[in-house]
């Protein structure tokens, strides 16, 4: 198969600017800016029914149209703080078709005459990041970014920003404060990014996942018609999964949304590690709910409405496995711990509840979980989840709700228990840093978040 | 100071932003790399260069995990033990890791020279075991590979003739 994403699995130099420009490169960029206004460009990705790829699959045309034709400044913001657990697709976008997301993103701003561009990088992408730094003045060189972009008349440059490590400037609009030299926490919405008072500079903001950017040259190419024939209807076009846990072959696999996990995991993927029988899957990181591996859920297809309509979400389709002899507890703590680390603290459910979470596992993981505790756990994620600022409110419930109702019996077996599972894991959850509080009080505990 | 030694490179970062205070981040970074760490000095350094006040440098410093407002090894080694890595044997490396150099979880060398943390998902959960050190990732680990890497930056940081004010 060709790959309409991953090119470089098929032109390993596509990175390189002369490479891309020869296999078609930049043509979609040329075709919108030459060929159409940005009216009809926003009417193509609106008619390809290309959803986003960052988690909430929102479609990219829709969130392009929002923008208000007459504000005097625009931006258009890439988000490439990937840091859910499970996902790494974007970095080899970024790494060996970078040319690709900037030719995206360049159309994205044309579509919305955006003044300017910003690529969001995870900190940790430092190399990544400068490298792409170069890339983009290939692009300039060329005229396809910068002043006057082909001759246009429209200008537009684009500009990288690193992050530092958080998990929260993931989301969108703590992505802007982030950039704005701000504390990188989410905002009060509305007003959204796309409005007046909502975006970059508080202008209005189009905010694209980098593989959301990476589809758009190839729609403006082939057109909204010859994409829609990949994929579903309601989920159209190429996704890449990114497979990681006890899977033989780790790695990204570029295929077309509505195949089924079984496809993916054994066709594909290469089945389970060491022979072993698949227990569970976690299909958008750490955090969506695990789903118990059975026929049914195997037999799905991967697209937005079809595992929404198993109880969880495809989000950025980072598809963990675990196998037979995982300890759903021990997984619950990991993710559990990665929420409490990454919960900004801006809203006091979710900074307490996280906080207490990780309290009880890391008592269970020390042999010293109640009854109560386990009740607690029931109850908190509940409480915590409808009344947050961000998702990462309702993400930090799922491992935890979705666990202490499908195994039960692990979790009996836990507080059962008087050894020490899980010694070293607790004594590291127990030396946690951001928006760290105190040990939550009584009050709190008892009245449940 | 920064604000001397680094004039061009300032320069360009402002150009990326219509305002100074987006600029803090990126100079953050450049007085890291300048000082090794984040003191107060340097915190108000960077505050005044992005005309905001210390106050808020310092809160952005707290806020990320790739700031560091305390001296590190000289090869600081984030070990990535998220859940992905950890079914993949991640925190059996890391254990071994701490032995091998003697320290403890968060811990640095006697000689200055490592400091090994856990960090949460790097986006690399497909090469576990991995680590980053100085911003710069190594995957696919196992122990003889990073004993080898280990071995390799001790003999540079010994052939090295100290800076003066290092
Ligand atoms: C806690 C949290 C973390 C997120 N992290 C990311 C991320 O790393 N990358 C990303 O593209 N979207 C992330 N998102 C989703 C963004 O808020 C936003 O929906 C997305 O960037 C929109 O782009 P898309 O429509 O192209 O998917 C995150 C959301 C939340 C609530
Ligand atoms: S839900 Fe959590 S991460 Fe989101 S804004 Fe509130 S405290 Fe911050
Ligand atoms: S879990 Fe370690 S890199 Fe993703």
């Amino acid at each position: 198969m060709t790959h309409i994403l991953l090119r470089d699995l098929d032109i390993p130099d596509i990175w390189q600017f002369d490479t891309y420009v020869a296999n078609g490169g930049y043509e979609g960029l040329k075709k919108a800016v030459q060929e159409h206004s940005p009216q009809e460009v926003i009417q193509i990705v609106l008619e390809s029914n290309l959803r986003g790829r960052g988690g909430a699959g929102f479609p990219a045309g829709r969130k392009w149209s929002f923008i208000p034709q007459d504000a005097p400044i625009k931006y258009v913001t890439v988000n490439a703080d990937e840091s859910e657990p499970g996902t790494f697709k974007d970095r080899q976008l970024l790494e060996k078709n970078p040319h690709q997301v900037i030719e995206g993103a360049m159309i994205a701003a044309y579509a919305i005459q955006a003044a300017g561009v910003y690529i969001y990088c995870r900190g940790e992408f430092w190399d990544l990041a400068h490298a792409l730094e170069e890339r983009i003045e290939e692009a300039r060189q060329a005229n396809l970014v910068g002043e006057n972009v082909l001759g246009s008349g429209w200008t537009c440059d684009v500009y990288v920003h690193l992050g530092a490590g958080a998990y929260i400037c993931g989301e969108e609009s703590a992505l802007l404060n982030s950039l704005q030299g701000l504390l990188g926490q989410p905002r009060v919405r509305p007003p959204f990014p796309a409005q007046i008072g909502g975006g970059l500079y508080y202008q209005p903001t189009v905010v694209n996942n980098v593989e959301t950017l990476a589809n758009v040259p190839w729609i403006l190419v082939n057109g909204a018609d010859e994409y829609k024939k990949i994929g579903t209807p309601q989920s159209p076009g190429p996704k890449i999964f990114c497979m990681s846990g006890h899977v033989a072959k780790p790695g990204n696999y570029e295929l077309p949304l509505g195949i089924t996990f079984r496809e993916l995991i054994f066709e594909h993927a290469g089945g389970i590690r060491d022979g072993k029988e698949l227990k569970a899957i976690l299909p958008s990181g750490a955090s969506g709910p695990v789903l118990v591996a059975t026929d049914e859920v195997l037999d799905t297809p991967l697209t937005y409405e079809d595992v929404a309509a198993l109880g969880s979400t495809l989000g950025s389709a980072s598809i963990i496995l675990m196998d037979e002899d995982t300890d759903m507890v021990w997984a619950a703590a990991k993710m559990t711990h990665f929420f409490k680390h990454e919960s900004c603290g801006k809203c006091t459910p979710c900074r307490e509840g996280t906080y207490w979470l990780d309290r009880i596992y890391e008592r269970l993981l020390r042999g010293e979980g109640t009854q109560h505790d386990l009740d607690m756990l029931h109850v908190v994620p509940k409480q915590m989840a409808p009344v947050t600022l961000c998702a990462l409110g309702e993400f930090a419930a799922n491992p935890v709700l979705s666990t202490v109702t499908q195994f039960p019996e692990e979790y009996e077996r836990y507080i059962q228990r008087s050894d020490a599972p899980h010694p070293e894991m607790a004594d590291a959850m127990s030396t946690v840093t951001r928006g760290t509080t105190g040990e939550v009080p009584e009050a709190v505990a008892e009245g449940g978040a | 100071m920064l604000a001397d030694k680094y004039a061009d490179r300032i320069e360009e970062i402002f150009a990326k932003y219509p305002d100074k205070r987006s600029g803090i981040m990126d100079l953050l970074y450049l007085a890291q790399e300048e000082y090794g760490w984040l003191s107060e000095d340097a915190l108000r350094e960077v505050a005044a260069l992005c005309d905001v006040d210390p106050t808020q440098a310092q809160s952005i410093a707290g806020f990320y995990t790739m700031f560091s407002e305390k001296p590190k090894g000289k090869y600081w080694l984030q070990v990535c033990t998220d859940l992905p890595c950890a079914l993949r044997g991640a925190d059996q490396f890391y254990r071994e890791l701490c032995e091998y150099l003697g320290v403890e979880d968060g811990g640095t060398t006697g000689d200055g020279l490592f400091t090994v943390e856990q960090v949460m998902c790097l986006a690399a959960c497909d090469r576990a075991p991995m680590l980053q050190c100085n911003f710069h990732y190594y995957e696919n680990l196992d122990m003889e590979t990073i004993k080898a890497l280990i071995e390799q930056w001790r003999a540079r940081a010994l052939e090295e003739v100290p800076e003066p004010g290092e």
